[in-house]
C-alpha cells in the first residue's frame, strides 16, 4: 500500500485540509486567495493519484488533461480575485472583509 | 530501484506539506507567498513522479510562476497591512481556530480514507486513450484529450480565460476605462534587470515555440507554451523595455479572440467535414490540431499576461 | 567504457549535491544578506553545473545534451540577475546607496 499513488493521494488530502484551515482562519484576503489555491492543488493531487492508480507508471491522460484545465482556470480565478481585492483596497483602504473600518490610531479615537 | 524512488517520495511529500504549512502560517505575507512558489515547484516534482510531465510543466509555469508573480504584485500594490493583534482585523479567536483545525483535520482524514479505499486498479480511460491515439497522428495522449476527444472542455476553458479577463477589466475605475494596466515600470538603463529583459525574451520565444511544437508528440502544449511567452512579455514590461498595451486597442482584442475564434471555426467546419461539432476529418487531425494550438498559444499568452497585469491603472494614451 | 561513464556520472552528481549542501549550510549559517547570497549563488551555480555535467553522458542525443546545457545557462542567468537585485535592495535597506556613498 506504500506506492506513489497512495502517498501523493494522502499528501493531496492533507493539502486540502491545510488550505481550508488557512481559508477559514486567515483574515487578510490575499492570504485567503493563497489558501484557496492550496485547496485547489490538493484536489489536483488527489485526481493525479487516481490517474496513477488507473494506469500505474504512465498515468491516465484524461485526468491529466482535466488537471491542466483546472490549473489554468485556477489562475484566471485567482487573477479575478486579486483584481477584486485591489479594487476593494482602493475603494475602502482595507484588505480584509472585517465590517469595521480599520481601528483608529491611539489618540485619534473619538477625535470628531 | 523501487526503494530509491520510495525514498525520494518520502522526502518530497513532507517537504511539500511543510512548504504548504509555511505558506499558510508564515507571519509575513511576503514570506507566505515565497513559500507558495517553493511549494509549487516541489509539487511539479511530485507530478513528474506521478508520470504527469504535462501537468508538471503547467504547475511549474502557471501554478508556481504566474500565480506567484500575481500574488507578489498584488501584495506590492496593497496598502501596507495594518499590523494586527488577533481579533482586531476580523481574524478569529482561539476557540474558532480550534474548531476550524478539527474540521479541517476531519476533512483531510476523510479524504485520506477515501484514497486508501480506492479500488486497485482504479477504473480509467488510459487503455481506451492509448488504443485510439494512433488514429489522431499525435504522440502526446494529453494533447489528444485536450484538443480531440475533450475539445468542448478546452474550447470552454479558453472562453473562461477571456471571461476572467473581461471580469478583471470591468473593475477599472470609470475615468481609466480602456487604459493601460499596471504602473509604468522605470528601471536604470544600465541595470541588470534591463539586461535580463533584453537577453531572455528571444530565448523565451524559442523555448515557447519549442514547447508548443513538441506538445503534439511529447510533454508540452499550448497552455505551457503560452505561459512561457506571457512570462517573457511580463519580464520585458517589468524591465521597462516596453509598456503594457492599452486595453482598448483593436489589434489587442483581435489577438485575444483569435485563438478561440480559430478553434470555433475549425470546430464548426467539423460539422461539414467530419459530421460532428469539433470533429476533425480523419486524414487531417494532426495538422488541424497544430493549427488550433498555434492560434491558441498566442491568445493564451496575451490573455495570461494581461490577467497578471490586472485592471487598467492609467488613462488610455 | 560504460563503467567509466557511470563512475563519472556518480562522481559529478555527488560533487554537485555536495555544493548544494554547502550552499544551503551557508544560507542558514552566514550572518547577513550579502554573504548568504554569495553562498547560495556560488554553490548553486557550481552544483547545478556539476550535476548537468554528470548527466551529459546519459543524454539521449546531442539535442538532449544541448537542452541540459540550456537549463544550466538559464539557471545561471536567473541566479546572477536575482542575486544582483536582492543585493541592491539589501544595500539600500542598510542606508548605503549602491554606488557606495553613504546616504544617511
Amino acid at each position: 500500500m506504500t506506492d506513489a499513488a497512495t502517498l501523493y493521494g494522502l499528501c493531496g488530502a492533507a493539502l486540502v485540509g491545510i488550505g481550508l484551515y488557512g481559508l477559514i482562519v486567515q483574515a487578510p484576503l490575499l492570504r485567503k486567495i493563497l489558501a484557496f489555491n492550496l485547496i485547489g492543488s490538493g484536489v489536483f493531487l488527489l485526481l493525479g493519484a487516481i490517474a496513477e492508480r488507473a494506469a500505474p507508471g504512465r498515468g491516465d491522460p484524461v485526468p491529466h488533461a482535466l488537471i491542466i484545465t483546472g490549473i489554468v482556470v485556477a489562475l484566471s480565478a485567482t487573477a479575478l480575485a486579486v483584481a477584486l481585492l485591489l479594487r476593494l483596497a482602493g475603494a475602502t483602504g482595507r484588505s480584509t472583509l472585517s465590517p469595521e473600518p480599520p481601528p483608529p490610531a491611539p489618540g485619534e479615537r473619538n477625535g470628531g | 530501484m523501487n526503494g530509491a524512488w520510495l525514498l525520494l517520495d518520502l522526502v518530497l511529500v513532507p517537504m511539500i506539506l511543510a512548504a504548504a504549512l509555511c505558506a499558510v502560517g508564515a507571519r509575513a505575507q511576503f514570506t507566505g507567498i515565497v513559500f507558495y512558489i517553493v511549494y509549487g515547484l516541489l509539487l511539479a516534482l511530485a507530478w513528474v513522479r506521478l508520470g504527469a510531465e504535462n501537468v508538471a510543466l503547467a504547475e511549474a509555469a502557471i501554478g508556481a510562476g504566474l500565480t506567484g508573480v500575481l500574488l507578489l504584485g498584488a501584495l506590492a500594490r496593497l496598502p501596507a497591512a495594518a499590523p494586527a493583534e488577533p481579533g482586531a482585523d476580523g481574524s478569529p479567536g482561539t476557540a474558532l481556530r480550534l474548531a476550524a483545525a478539527i474540521l479541517c483535520a476531519a476533512l483531510a482524514l476523510g479524504l485520506g480514507a477515501a484514497v486508501l479505499a480506492l479500488p486497485e486498479p482504479a477504473p480509467g480511460l488510459a487503455d481506451v486513450a492509448a488504443a485510439h491515439l494512433p488514429a489522431t497522428g499525435l504522440g502526446n495522449p494529453v494533447t489528444a484529450v485536450l484538443l480531440v476527444w475533450r475539445g468542448y472542455d478546452t474550447l470552454l476553458e479558453v472562453v473562461v480565460l477571456l471571461l476572467a479577463l473581461l471580469g478583471v477589466w470591468s473593475l477599472t475605475p470609470d475615468p481609466l476605462w480602456g487604459g493601460v494596466p499596471g504602473p509604468r515600470h522605470r528601471t536604470r538603463p544600465e541595470g541588470v534587470l534591463v539586461f535580463l529583459g533584453r537577453v531572455l525574451p528571444p530565448a523565451g520565444l524559442l523555448v515557447g515555440a519549442h514547447v508548443f511544437w513538441a506538445g503534439a508528440d511529447r510533454p508540452g502544449g499550448a497552455f505551457q507554451a503560452g505561459t512561457i511567452l506571457a512570462a517573457v512579455w511580463l519580464l520585458a514590461i517589468m524591465a521597462g523595455l516596453t509598456d503594457a498595451p492599452a486595453v482598448r486597442g483593436l489589434a489587442l482584442r483581435l489577438v485575444l479572440v483569435g485563438g478561440p475564434a480559430v478553434f470555433l471555426g475549425v470546430g464548426l467546419a467539423g460539422l461539414a467535414t467530419a459530421g460532428a461539432f469539433l470533429g476533425y476529418p480523419p486524414d487531417f487531425v494532426k495538422p488541424l490540431v497544430v493549427l488550433v494550438e498555434a492560434a491558441l498559444t498566442l491568445s493564451i499568452a496575451v490573455t495570461l499576461g494581461l490577467l497578471v497585469a490586472g485592471a487598467p491603472e492609467r488613462p488610455p494614451r | 567504457m560504460r563503467l567509466a561513464l557511470d563512475l563519472f556520472t556518480v562522481l559529478a552528481v555527488s560533487a554537485g549535491a555536495f555544493f548544494f549542501l554547502a550552499g544551503t549550510v551557508g544560507l542558514l549559517r552566514f550572518p547577513d544578506v550579502l554573504t548568504r547570497l554569495h553562498a547560495l549563488t556560488k554553490a548553486d551555480n557550481l552544483g547545478l553545473g556539476l550535476i548537468v555535467l554528470g548527466l551529459l553522458p546519459r543524454a539521449e542525443g546531442p539535442l538532449a545534451a544541448l537542452k541540459l546545457l540550456a537549463v544550466w545557462l538559464f539557471a545561471l542567468l536567473a541566479a546572477a540577475t536575482v542575486a544582483q537585485l536582492v543585493a541592491r535592495v539589501a544595500l539600500r535597506r542598510n542606508g548605503r546607496s549602491p554606488g557606495g556613498s553613504a546616504a544617511g
